[in-house]
Formats: structure tokens, C-alpha cells, sequence
């Protein structure tokens, strides 16, 4: 086991080399940096003192090279916009995002199990039917429409909750929904396939026929079984909202996370900033398929063979 | 010659009844099908339909309510925005962009996913590792936002989203190929093939990837759906279409601002995106049923008991029923 998760850890470490080597490549091969942070204004002077002072008239290799030195002690250089080291504003937001993913991924995870079940019982049935068609829908709105029609609602007609921004539970309310609902949608398919596959498995027949309570073949057996999948795809859905849907519903509702952080430092050029919120978005989602994988080995005892 | 094709014909026709008249009792399917066909006809005749040109501004009718509310003119079906561009003309231009990018996205991205994956599931060994190797560390990329900062340096517009999408989405369809060819490799007639000397192009394209096509259909029309909200959302989030033109990710955008005296300018838009993707969706499980012929056989089943609750069953679909 100790093996495998370090094997894992190596071929994150890959994913995150490999996020900031595109990264550097298209913001200074592709693209030309001093361009695109400075106004169109700016004269052929300021252009070269300005290059100049971020090293971006060195030769492109010394460039990468001191810009992996600089990744590797988390050393972004400092923000365009706020004049100030683009990583100590990266880590002022990050909790934000947690929240808004952990509680988002979280709602709809203990949401799905029940609905999933439920719909899982009598396959073909009006309440499974009702069920997939739900999260049809749900899978098909675009979660920034979604969002919007929500702050329409409640909002702006009914003056029940805030419209955007932080620091009540009250403004956790609708970005937390719109960030559940889509995941909603896809793990309650995920709960009630996998119920349904296991429900129809030999051990499930020995339980009921030797007479445990439905609720016991249900709720013990088959739903401990078909809890790997579930975990796979709830583990999914954070690594999503992480990497890059929180930044849509933070557009929305003004949440002060990294999304946000990503959109401002787009709409302001601010190319150091956005390399800092990129590579720990890549930190972050890494870090959560390495635990993920250490917990699939506490649910199914057969993974350590891998 | 002749006759063999006729046979081929007249199985290939009823193959297709067959389909028709399974999407006939699927209303979902049916539904799913309308509306992607309804969205391919809007957008081919995008000009012709659209009473406006979807940039023409008119100041003096700004902000004018859909026609069924007070205030709304019958001129502007689904009222008009902050420059006065009519609505419904946005609409029917905006079908263009979700059809472009999608099926570009689909095109390039599958081709370039399966082409890999079925070389790798062919060759085996050092490729098959490469490979995977390269998928499995891209899927874990932070898509999205590495999307957005791509766009950024080379600049938002409908060939460079179709670029963007499809270096984030091809790795399912390798994954998917890859899969399909390792189980495809050992049957006899691909061994036979191999055996009698054909090329290793000729046995991938000839003997092999004819079978993936169904399997590859469904993942397709599953992306297309995942692609037009991924549009969406880059538009929205103005890494998309850039005004003055339009896209429906875009003009949600822009109705935002405007949300507390124009509800009509958000909901459009979003309502049109919505309808899109549930049809592609409902249109890819009914496909994904009937080319399944596991799935066909329950169906057939389900309907089967169904009927024995109303008559008396005949033996024969009774032991259809008991079949697991």
C-alpha cells in the first residue's frame, strides 16, 4: 500500500510539473507576456524597461529555470494588480473555495445516497423514472444560469436571501446550492446504478431469504458495497468544483475564493497572479486524488492487491 | 455482387425500422431527437429566420419586455436588450456557436482520442504505456481553468475555444478505444485478418474500429452536451465569443447586469442552453439503449411483463421475463 501511494505521488508530482511547464509555455511562448500586462498605450520604451525588470529579455531557458526555482519555494513573484506577493493573496482566498466546495460536494453527496436508493428499489418504477429524469435536468442547466435564476428568485422577488458576496450562513445558501445541484444530479445516477447492480448480486438473495429486515440488506450489505463507486465519484465531483467550477459560481454570487481571484487576475492581466492560483488549483486537485486512492484501499480491502 | 448488396440493403432497412420504431415509444428519445434537429435547422437558417440582424442596435426600443407582458411589442417576440438588439434574433444566431464549437469540438477531439487509444490498445507494451501514462496525467490537469488561461494569452474566439476544448476533452475517447481494442484484439477474426497478412493500418481501420462505432456514437453526442455547457460557461465567464457577437453563454453575461429590470435577458438565453443539452442527453441514452443489445433485451422484457399483467402471458415471453 505504502508503495502504490508513493507511486501515486510521483506521478502527481508529474501533473504538477507538467501544469507549470504549459503554464510557462503559453504565457511566454505563445503568448508575449509584457503584451498582455501592459496597456496598448504603453510605448516601446516602457515595454523593454518593463520586460526588463521581470527578466522576461533573458534567454527563454534561464527563464524556465529560475521560474521553476521560483515554484519550488511557492515564490510567484508579486500580483500586478495588488502589489503584493501573488502567493499571500492566493492563500487569503483559498479557504473560501474550500468552504464553498466541501460544503457544495458535501450537500449533494448526503442528498444523493437516499434519492439513489429510493430509485434504486424499484427500478422502472414512477419514483426511479421521476428520479432520472430529475437529474437529467439537473445535469443539463448550466450552473451559472442556475445560479442566477436563484438570486432571481430569492433574491431580487423574494428578499430572502442575499444576492452575493460573504459573512452570514445566510450568503453560504445559494452558492452552496448551485454548486451541489449538477453534482447532485450525476452521483444520484452513480448511487442508484450501483445500488441496483449490487441489489441484484447472489449475497443480497442469501440475506433476504434467510429473512434480515430490508432496512439491514439495504443499508448494511448492499449500500457498503456499492460505496466505492459513490466515493470515486463524490472524490470526482470535489476535484471538479475545484478545478474550475468554483470559479463560475464564485463569478456568480461574488465569492471571494480563488475562482474569483482567477477572473479578476484575467480581467486586470494579471499573469503572475493567475499562475499562483493555477499551479494550487493543480496542488489541490493532486493532493485530492492521492487521498482518495488512500481511501478506496480502506473501503475495499481487495484494492491492496494493486 | 448484386445480390449481395440487395441483402445488405434490406438488412440495413430494417435495421433502421427496427429503430424508428423503438424511438416512437420513446418519448424521451423522440423528444431528444426534435430538438436537436430543431436546433441543426435554426442554425443552418439562422438568416433567414431571425427577424433582426442580432447586432443592429435601436436604441429608441430598449429594454422592451417579451410581447405577451405589458409594454412588449409584437416587433420583438422575446423583447430586446440594453441596446435594443432583439432577443429572439440573438437566440437563433447564438444556435451557431453551440453547433460550431460543439461539433468541432467532437470532430477533433475524438478523432485525435481514438486514433491514440486504438493505437495503444493495438500496439501493447512501451506505446500502450506512453499513452496511458499521458492521459492519466492530463485528466488530472485542472481543465477549466487552464482552458481560461490559454484563452487569455492567445486571445477568446470560436477557433481557439474549439482548440482549447477539444486539448481538454480527448482523453475519454482514448480511454474508451483503448478499452475496446484490448478486448477486440484477441478475437479470432482479427487474429485471422493479422494472420492472412493484412496491414496493421488496414486491421485497426477495417476490422476494428467498425466496431467501436456505437459505443462511439453515444460518447460523442455525451460530449457534445458536456461541450456546449463548457462554451457556455468560458462565454460567460467572457473567455468565449466576444461581443458584438453573440452566443448564449454570452448574453447571460451581459443580461446579468440588467436582472433587476429585465428578467427576460438572462432567462433565454440559459432556458435555450438548457433545452439544448437535455435533448442531446435524452437523445444519447435512448441511443445508448438501442444500439446495446443487453439493454434492448430488458426493454423487451419490461414490455413483456407489462402485458402479462393485462392478458394472459403466452409461454414464450414468460421465459423471456425470467431471464436475468
Amino acid at each position: 500500500m505504502g508503495r502504490y501511494l508513493l507511486n501515486r505521488l510521483w506521478h502527481g508530482a508529474i501533473v504538477i510539473f507538467g501544469v507549470t511547464a504549459i503554464v510557462f509555455v503559453v504565457t511566454r511562448l505563445v503568448g508575449d507576456p509584457v503584451g498582455v500586462m501592459l496597456p496598448i498605450e504603453a510605448t516601446a520604451e516602457q515595454r523593454a524597461s518593463f520586460a526588463h525588470e521581470l527578466g522576461f529579455d533573458r534567454p527563454i531557458i534561464e527563464q524556465f529555470g529560475s521560474f521553476v526555482a521560483d515554484v519550488a519555494h511557492l515564490d510567484f513573484g508579486d500580483s500586478l494588480w495588488q502589489r503584493r506577493p501573488a502567493m499571500d493573496i492566493v492563500f487569503e482566498k483559498l479557504p473560501a473555495t474550500l468552504e464553498l466546495t466541501l460544503v457544495g460536494v458535501g450537500l449533494a453527496a448526503l442528498l444523493a445516497v437516499p434519492l439513489g436508493i429510493m430509485a434504486a428499489l424499484r427500478p422502472g418504477r414512477l419514483a426511479d423514472q421521476a428520479t432520472v429524469f430529475m437529474s437529467l435536468l439537473g445535469l443539463s442547466v448550466p450552473q451559472f444560469w442556475l445560479g442566477l435564476i436563484l438570486v432571481y428568485i430569492f433574491a431580487v422577488r423574494l428578499h430572502w436571501l442575499p444576492t452575493s458576496g460573504v459573512g452570514t450562513p445566510a450568503h453560504l445558501v445559494m452558492p452552496a446550492i448551485t454548486m451541489a445541484l449538477p453534482a447532485l444530479a450525476r452521483l444520484v445516477m452513480t448511487v442508484r446504478s450501483a445500488m441496483i447492480e449490487e441489489l441484484n448480486q447472489q449475497y443480497v438473495k442469501v440475506a433476504r431469504a434467510k429473512g434480515l429486515p430490508a432496512l439491514r440488506v439495504v443499508g448494511a450489505h448492499a449500500l457498503r458495497n456499492a460505496a466505492v463507486p459513490v466515493l470515486t465519484m463524490t472524490g470526482w465531483e470535489i476535484i471538479r468544483a475545484l478545478a474550475g467550477y468554483s470559479v463560475v459560481v464564485e463569478t456568480v454570487f461574488a465569492w471571494p475564493g480563488l475562482g474569483l481571484t482567477a477572473v479578476q487576475a484575467i480581467t486586470r492581466h494579471d499573469l503572475f497572479l493567475l499562475q499562483a492560483v493555477v499551479f494550487t488549483v493543480a496542488v489541490m486537485v493532486v493532493f485530492t486524488n492521492v487521498l482518495l486512492d488512500a481511501m478506496y484501499q480502506m473501503a475495499d480491502p481487495r484494492m491492496k492487491m494493486r | 455482387m448484386a445480390a449481395d448488396n440487395q441483402a445488405n440493403w434490406a438488412a440495413r432497412r430494417r435495421i433502421a425500422a427496427g429503430w424508428a420504431h423503438h424511438l416512437w415509444h420513446d418519448k424521451a428519445g423522440l423528444f431528444g431527437l426534435a430538438i436537436v434537429v430543431l436546433l441543426i435547422v435554426v442554425a443552418a437558417a439562422a438568416p433567414l429566420l431571425a427577424p433582426y440582424d442580432p447586432a443592429a442596435q435601436a436604441l429608441r426600443d430598449r429594454l422592451l419586455p417579451p410581447a405577451w407582458l405589458a409594454g412588449g411589442q409584437l416587433a420583438h417576440l422575446l423583447g430586446t436588450d440594453q441596446l435594443g438588439r432583439d432577443v429572439l434574433s440573438r437566440l437563433i444566431f447564438g444556435s451557431r456557436v453551440s453547433l460550431v464549437v460543439g461539433a468541432g469540438v467532437v470532430l477533433l477531439a475524438g478523432a485525435f482520442g481514438t486514433a491514440l487509444g486504438m493505437l495503444a490498445g493495438y500496439c501493447g507494451g512501451r506505446v500502450d504505456d506512453f499513452v496511458m501514462r499521458w492521459v492519466d496525467t492530463q485528466v488530472a490537469f485542472p481543465g477549466l481553468l487552464l482552458a481560461l488561461v490559454i484563452l487569455v494569452v492567445v486571445g477568446a474566439n470560436v477557433p481557439s475555444l474549439i482548440i482549447v476544448l477539444s486539448l481538454n476533452g480527448w482523453m475519454v475517447y482514448a480511454r474508451m478505444a483503448r478499452g475496446s481494442v484490448l478486448g477486440l484484439r484477441q478475437l479470432p477474426y482479427v487474429e485471422a485478418a493479422q494472420m492472412i497478412g493484412c496491414r496493421g493500418r488496414r486491421v485497426i481501420f477495417r476490422h476494428i474500429l467498425p466496431n467501436l462505432t456505437s459505443p462511439l456514437l453515444t460518447l460523442s453526442i455525451l460530449e457534445f452536451a458536456r461541450i456546449i455547457l463548457a462554451e457556455a460557461a468560458l462565454s460567460f465567464l467572457g473567455m468565449g465569443v466576444q461581443p458584438p457577437g453573440s452566443s448564449w453563454g454570452l448574453d447571460v453575461a451581459i443580461g446579468k447586469d440588467y436582472m433587476f429590470r429585465a428578467w427576460w435577458l438572462v432567462t433565454f438565453p440559459g432556458a435555450a442552453i438548457a433545452l439544448t443539452v437535455l435533448g442531446v442527453n435524452l437523445l444519447a441514452s435512448w441511443l445508448r439503449v438501442v444500439t446495446d443489445p443487453r439493454e434492448r433485451e430488458k426493454q423487451f422484457a419490461r414490455r413483456m411483463a407489462r402485458k402479462r399483467h393485462a392478458e394472459p402471458v403466452p409461454a414464450a415471453a414468460a421465459s423471456v421475463e425470467a431471464r436475468p
